[in-house]
């Protein structure tokens, strides 16, 4: 294993249940992390991301596969691997007994860090997270990208080398999610390394340096955003929508694509020059389209499908 | 860990940081905690004590306030530790997800337990000395051997902790607990000499009767707070012992196979 890896995992399997009620939740999975990278983990809902980071931490034992984070082998170093580790879950679990600075304070006992370090760490970590202001407030008193913020400051109270994040920005609006992900990016300029799990392709495509796509536990594509859209996805994208927009799709539309897709009554055309389509489409009544480079909302539909998950 | 969730529970000082978290929230509202606590035992003792004990006069010899007082004692311990690690454990593990974010720092699920079990006995202990200053005050237990009683109360919370920790650990919903309280808990406090002599029973009641921790926790602390010696002080101790480990470690391995799954 080369020293820069912080995270590798080879040949990860678990499934849960037995005989006819087995169910594969992770099927050989490799990927590694390199220091300082944003690493994010793609998958619709039930791909595994979540299984995924719970056998990184050495919650749940694997079937069979190697782990080594920071350095510890795991499940059977874990605890010494998360001395190292920060980790933002899906849900927020903040103490609703304490106050935003007690959370701090209670969180980085449970280090092993002597109370003064800790004390002398929180303003900083406030002030990392905007919430100076409501150091001693109850966490009922915050709203939903506070107590996000919240939850990251305390992924940090240890300093950790690597930041696992599950879904960091679900349910937030679109300035929460922002600020989120400038926080991410200043945590990586300071030499931290993030794995992110996400379904926001906005997100992976800005945020992150190298990504995994999974489905049903197995990783279907690895790379960075733009190689990988590069790699398995004409360069542009003209979405058809309106009246007429099947039928052209059917007449037109088919025939001038390296390859159509329909979704609804969207009709998205994948090509590698739209200037034929984009004629076609100026002569016609009754569609109204977009035309935008391809992007990795794109790259990640192909290889997942169209179909809802549960 | 299938593999491993039936091995023995690690005991290490790590979970000092969790129960110091338990403390804390406690400390915030110790005198409604304590006053929940004991304001039930106590309208037990003046309502029974002098209720009954107008009629009763004497148990054993013994004025009844003084045989109820030295009893339920035990029941208070064993109603506080078990509310504790029943739905206040069950609201961290469960509801609010804090065992969760405890994961997820260097703990195992082990400290959590260990922390929440002599959580729950610490808990019982103050609303215990609570009420053994109101003995006091009525003239009960003002005899050295009241001191031996102060460790036997610890064990006994850590009993009722442990088994609370079981049940804890098969919940779905608050419910759940009901069942336990008014299957388990209630008549073994009518089976354990707490209000009158089990000599009063059946038989086979009594048979069960000396088998129950509570039981076990009556013979020995009654007799300490009125000035004389348990009768058989070792099987006494060594039943809630046995109870008391093998709850922990059930609890322990159930909690294991329901969480880290």
């Amino acid at each position: 294993m080369p020293q820069s890896d912080i995270l590798s995992v080879e040949n990860l399997h678990k499934s849960y249940g037995k005989g006819n009620a087995k169910s594969v939740v992770v099927d050989n999975l490799n990927f590694s992390l390199r220091r300082g990278e944003c690493f994010g983990l793609l998958g619709p809902n039930g791909a595994g991301k979540t299984t995924t980071l719970r056998l990184c931490l050495g919650l749940t034992a694997p079937d069979s596969g190697r782990i080594i984070l920071a350095g510890q082998s795991i499940p059977a170093n874990a605890r010494q691997a998360r001395l190292r580790v920060g980790v933002v879950p899906q849900a927020d679990n903040l103490d609703p007994d304490f106050t935003v600075s007690e959370n701090l304070l209670v969180f980085g006992r449970y280090f092993g860090i002597p109370d003064t370090v800790i004390s002398a760490r929180i303003p900083a970590l406030l002030e990392f997270a905007n919430l100076t202001a409501k150091k001693n407030a109850g966490i009922a008193e915050l709203s939903g990208g506070m107590k996000r913020r919240l939850m990251l400051a305390r992924a940090l109270v240890n300093d950790p080398d690597l930041i696992f994040m599950d879904e960091p920005t679900t349910g937030l609006d679109p300035q929460a999610r922002h600020m989120i992900w400038q926080r991410l990016k200043a945590l990586v300029s300071q030499g931290k390394t993030i794995l992110l799990t996400t379904h926001f392709m906005d997100e992976a495509e800005r945020l992150c340096d190298r990504l995994a796509v999974i489905d049903h536990g197995k990783m279907i594509a690895e790379g960075s955003p733009r190689s990988l859209i590069a790699r398995h996805i004409e360069s542009e994208v003209v979405e058809v929508y309106g009246e007429g927009a099947r039928i052209w799709g059917d007449n037109l539309g088919r025939h001038q694509s390296v390859r159509v897709e329909i979704s609804g009554e969207t009709v998205f055309c994948y090509t590698n020059d739209a200037q034929q389509l984009l004629t076609s489409l100026h002569m016609t009544s009754d569609v109204r389209f977009v035309h935008r480079p391809a992007n990795l909302e794109d790259l990640f539909l192909k290889l997942t499908g169209r179909e809802i998950r549960d | 860990m299938a593999s491993s969730s039936y091995a023995l529970p690690s005991f290490s000082l790590r979970f000092r940081p969790i129960w110091q978290r338990n403390f804390l929230v406690w400390k915030k509202l110790a005198v409604a905690s304590v006053l929940g606590n004991i304001a039930d035992p106590l309208i037990t003792l003046v309502a029974f004590g002098y209720g009954l004990g107008s009629l009763l006069k004497q148990i054993e010899g013994i004025p009844y306030i003084n045989y109820l007082g030295s009893g339920s004692i035990c029941m208070s311990i064993m109603m506080a530790a078990s509310f504790e690690a029943l739905y206040s454990a069950f609201s961290r593990m469960h509801v609010q997800k804090s065992w969760d974010a405890l994961l997820n720092a260097p703990l195992a699920l082990d400290d959590i337990l260990l922390a929440e079990m002599l959580w729950a006995a610490s808990k019982a202990m103050f609303s215990g000395l609570v009420i053994l200053g109101v003995l006091l005050c009525l003239q009960i237990g003002l005899n050295t051997h009241t001191v031996l009683v102060l460790p036997l109360l610890f064990i006994i919370g850590m009993t009722f902790a442990s088994m609370g920790l079981v049940i804890n650990a098969l919940a779905r919903g608050y419910d759940f607990f009901t069942y336990y309280f008014t299957m388990v808990l209630t008549p073994m406090v009518f089976l354990s000499g707490v209000y009158y002599p089990i000599a009063q029973l059946p038989d086979w009641l009594q048979m069960i009767s000396r088998i129950l921790p509570l039981g076990a926790a009556v013979n020995l602390v009654r007799p300490l707070i009125l000035g004389a010696w348990p009768v058989a002080p070792v099987r006494d101790l060594a039943l809630l012992l046995a109870y008391c480990v093998s709850g922990f470690y059930l609890a322990t391995v159930l909690t294991r196979q329901r969480l880290l799954k």
